[in-house]
């Protein structure tokens, strides 16, 4: 059970001198239940290369698996692949459409042709997951706060029980806590169902408390893939190419250089203090 | 990409055409226009014929895209050949069961197919030496006469430049919400036209929604940038005949002038 | 008197249900008190929702207040009279940088201001081409919007409001949707506009590394000024700012932290080389 991406290739603009080359040579395995962040800056080739996880974008060169099917065989059933494979785009508010948000919540399983009792209960289970209180399910869409929208419209996708979840830049535009609940969120739902949770951004420092690995992809190729820990390692290199570590990382450095006995690949705050804390002999 | 897409299909070159004011071109395809219904003999053609040639050449786009444009009308041109082929009465050339080809039909449908092509064709060169703005521009200057009569110009054009604007980002949005609707199991392409047209609410409400959306942005950001319509607005960009368009009015007047004298002495 | 000034300044709008009853009335700004000087930079911080939005539109008068006073140097915004001269003496930048470019040429877009104005051709054309240049964005005049970068499209804006030649400049959350290069480069902007112009800015934000080098800060909350002051001095007091759902740039907590832990290190540090130093001083 897993995501296989071996030698995937897109080129767009067909066969005109415009024509730009998305992702390059692009291997990737993506095992059953791993958190993973998908870092890269605009234009990176990041959204191209989640579209392709679905199917929603074809390769124009090499193939994709997912659990040991080709998905562009001409039998596949992609919209089965789409209901595995729960991809949220950016600003997913802006797609919601019914006049209450347990109907928009019941499009997706209604899609898939359940019955409306199955399609109910999932639409509350998603709910649920995503933390939205009851007293919100029946009112429109549009009269909830930022927060609130989004989690209905992840609620949308989490109705179809993905068994991989794709988020597209899900705290674009939040203020920090509600970066922090959505993300938060996210982190419960994957502890208590297991599922697998690709999480696109491009902040190091939002990803790094969650995830047990990153990709980086730069100019529509993989640049690092590994633990975030080892990943912040190339620092320079990530900073070259218009990215940036988290602050804690630059501090280990520099720390570091002026002679601090301190490991310089932690990740996140609490690691820091722990290793300043011991070099001070608390 | 769908923001690649350039409206108006400008082709952006250096020439003389190019370079000739908004509001030459919009008169000059007008007249053009006018021409090939005044002229009613070959003679007319041919000239109506040359003029376009020279057009073409001096516009410096290659005659493929002004072709292109012939496609899209293709299908309009061939019923008004057969109708005006099959349903002219006259001398019978050719018989075939009920349907009778006459000389005046077949001369009628060559000038309708003659005519319409030419029409297109020329407006293509307009269209691709001049780009949307320009042409907005001009059409502002050329109907501000207009506005005795209450039309409200200024607004039209600023509506049009706004449109032109905001189609491609319109686009692409239409495009990223049909994705994200797939993505939760939406069909878009199977069914018949009542089902498919059901399908397309998920799409229409969210894209004016963010129509909605985006024009009550813009118009607060037009208003705190000192929008208030056109009265006593400074352009930029001003229309000004330079030399090169005068002479264009006077090889114009002489076009048309050859043409009347066609149709009355030919 | 200050540029910018607000007495007791609030804002109320009125709720309606589908019927069109009247369900209640909403404060967004509730008696705030501003004073911004001429050629200050001045950051105003808040979870969404907290009301700066509402009290940023009331400096450019796209929004009244329904009680107390809002003047731009000198000028009440209710009068009528001065409207045009407000919005031209504050400029405003907003969020989404897609739904304020209205030339389809970047140098257009500039220019679309002045025009408005009335100002003469000639030195339209010189103000497109100072503001493009304080932006760093000149060599970019002849593109499309559409062609150019989040980051580009704001410093585009920014552009188009200099050409007004404003006594300050309003912005309303620029680099909410911006990826982190955009949002340096905006930043980078508005700061050199502040510096080299000398002009006042009012930058709205909730990107607490963007506002250290602030003037001073004001922090909302439901409407009201919560916290005002150095961004030193904002920065110290972690568990506030916690509770008013905004958090404080990673190395200012971890020495928060630190100094829980009983290292002693000073209030509100703001950079990785303070707090090295910091840490140093203290090891030695």
């Amino acid at each position: 059970m897993s995501i296989i991406l071996d030698h995937v290739n897109y080129v767009y603009g067909g066969d005109t001198t415009l024509a730009v080359q998305a992702l390059k040579d692009v291997n990737l395995v993506i095992p059953d239940g791993q958190f993973i962040g998908l870092i890269g800056h605009t234009g990176s080739g990041k959204s191209t290369l989640v579209q392709h996880l679905n199917g929603l974008i074809k390769p124009t060169g090499g193939s994709i698996y997912f659990n040991g099917e080709d998905i562009h065989e001409q039998d596949y059933d992609k919209k089965k692949l789409r209901s595995k494979v729960g991809l949220v785009f950016q600003y997913p508010e802006h797609q919601l459409f019914e006049i209450d948000v347990f109907t928009d919540v019941c499009f997706g399983p209604k899609n898939l042709g359940l019955s409306k009792q199955e399609t109910e209960l999932r639409a509350y289970a998603a709910l649920k997951q995503v933390g939205l209180e009851d007293d919100y399910f029946y009112q429109s869409p549009f009269d909830l706060s930022g927060g609130q929208k989004r989690r209905v419209a992840i609620a949308g996708v989490l109705a179809m029980k993905p068994d991989v979840l794709v988020l597209d830049e899900p705290t674009a535009g939040l203020d920090p806590k509600g970066r922090d609940e959505i993300l938060d969120q996210i982190a419960k739902l994957k502890e208590e169902t297991g599922i697998t949770v690709i999480l696109v951004s491009h902040s190091m420092e939002d990803v790094a408390k969650y995830v047990e690995r990153i990709i980086v992809m730069n100019q529509g190729s993989v640049m690092f893939d590994d633990t975030p820990g080892e990943v912040f390692k190339h620092y320079r290199e990530l900073e070259e190419v218009g990215l940036a570590a988290p602050q804690v990382t630059y501090i280990m450095q520099a720390l570091y250089k002026n002679g601090m006995p301190v490991k310089t690949d932690v990740t996140t705050i609490e690691e820091a203090k722990q290793e300043i804390l011991r070099t001070f002999g608390k | 990409m769908l923001r690649d897409i350039t409206l108006g299909q400008y082709y952006q070159t250096d020439s003389v055409i190019h370079k000739l004011d908004p509001r030459v071109k919009l008169v000059a395809t007008i007249c053009f226009i006018i021409s090939l219904f005044v002229v009613k003999s070959w003679v007319g053609y041919v000239a109506a014929a040359i003029f376009l040639a020279v057009m073409i050449k001096l516009s410096n786009v290659p005659f493929k895209y002004m072709v292109k444009g012939m496609r899209a009308i293709v299908f309009i041109l061939l019923i008004t050949v057969v109708f005006n082929l099959f349903l002219t009465p006259g001398e019978v050339l050719v018989s075939v069961w009920k349907l009778k080809i006459t000389r005046e039909g077949l001369q009628l449908a060559v000038m309708m197919a003659v005519r319409l092509s030419f029409l297109i064709v020329g407006s293509s060169v307009m269209t691709l030496t001049t780009t949307p703005n320009s042409l907005t521009d001009g059409m502002e200057k050329l109907m501000k006469p207009l506005k005795i009569f209450k039309v409200p110009v200024h607004e039209v054009a600023m509506m049009m430049s706004i449109a032109l604007r905001f189609i491609p980002i319109l686009l692409e949005e239409t495009d990223k919400i049909m994705k994200a609707q797939i993505a939760r199991g939406a069909d878009f392409e199977s069914g018949n036209l009542v089902k498919k047209a059901k399908a397309m609410v998920p799409l229409l409400v969210p894209l004016f929604i963010s129509a909605f959306r985006r024009a009550n942005d813009l118009a607060m950001a037009m208003e705190a940038r000192c929008y208030r319509g056109g009265e006593n607005r400074t352009k930029m960009k001003p229309l000004k005949y330079a030399s090169r368009d005068r002479i264009a009015y006077g090889v114009l007047a002489v076009y048309f002038a050859v043409c009347i004298v066609i149709r009355i002495y030919l | 008197m200050g540029i910018i000034r607000t007495d007791k300044l609030v804002f109320e709008y009125i709720r309606r249900d589908e019927e069109g009853n009247v369900e209640g009335i909403t404060r967004a700004v509730d008696e705030v008190d501003l004073n911004v000087k001429q050629g200050d930079f001045v950051a105003i911080l808040g979870h969404n929702g907290s009301g700066k939005s509402t009290l940023a539109k009331h400096i450019n008068a796209i929004l009244y207040p329904t009680e107390g006073t809002v003047w731009v140097d000198g000028m009440d915004t209710k009068d009528e009279k001065d409207l045009w001269n407000i919005r031209q003496e504050a400029g405003m930048v907003f969020q989404n940088p897609d739904n304020q470019i209205i030339g389809q040429v970047v140098e257009e877009d500039v220019g679309f201001g002045p025009e408005n104005m009335g100002v003469p051709t000639e030195e339209i054309w010189e103000r497109v081409e100072e503001s493009l240049k304080a932006v760093g964005m000149y060599k970019y005049r002849k593109y499309s919007p559409n062609k150019l970068s989040g980051g580009q499209k704001q410093r585009v804006s920014i552009a188009g409001v200099i050409a007004m030649h404003p006594k300050c400049i309003i912005l309303d959350e620029p680099t909410a949707m911006l990826d982190p290069n955009g949002r340096k480069e905006v930043v980078r902007a508005v700061r050199g506009l502040n510096d080299v112009e000398g002009i006042t800015v009012v930058l709205i934000t909730h990107y607490m590394e963007e506002i250290i080098h602030a003037d001073r800060v004001f922090v909302m909350d439901k409407g009201r000024i919560a916290m005002q002051g150095t961004p030193r001095e904002i920065f110290s007091q972690v568990e506030k700012l916690k509770e008013l759902r905004l958090d404080v740039p990673q190395v200012t907590l971890l020495a928060y932290e630190l100094q829980k832990s009983g290292i002693d290190l000073p209030d509100g540090i703001l950079t990785v080389e303070e707090l090295t130093r910091a840490l140093l001083t203290v090891q030695s």
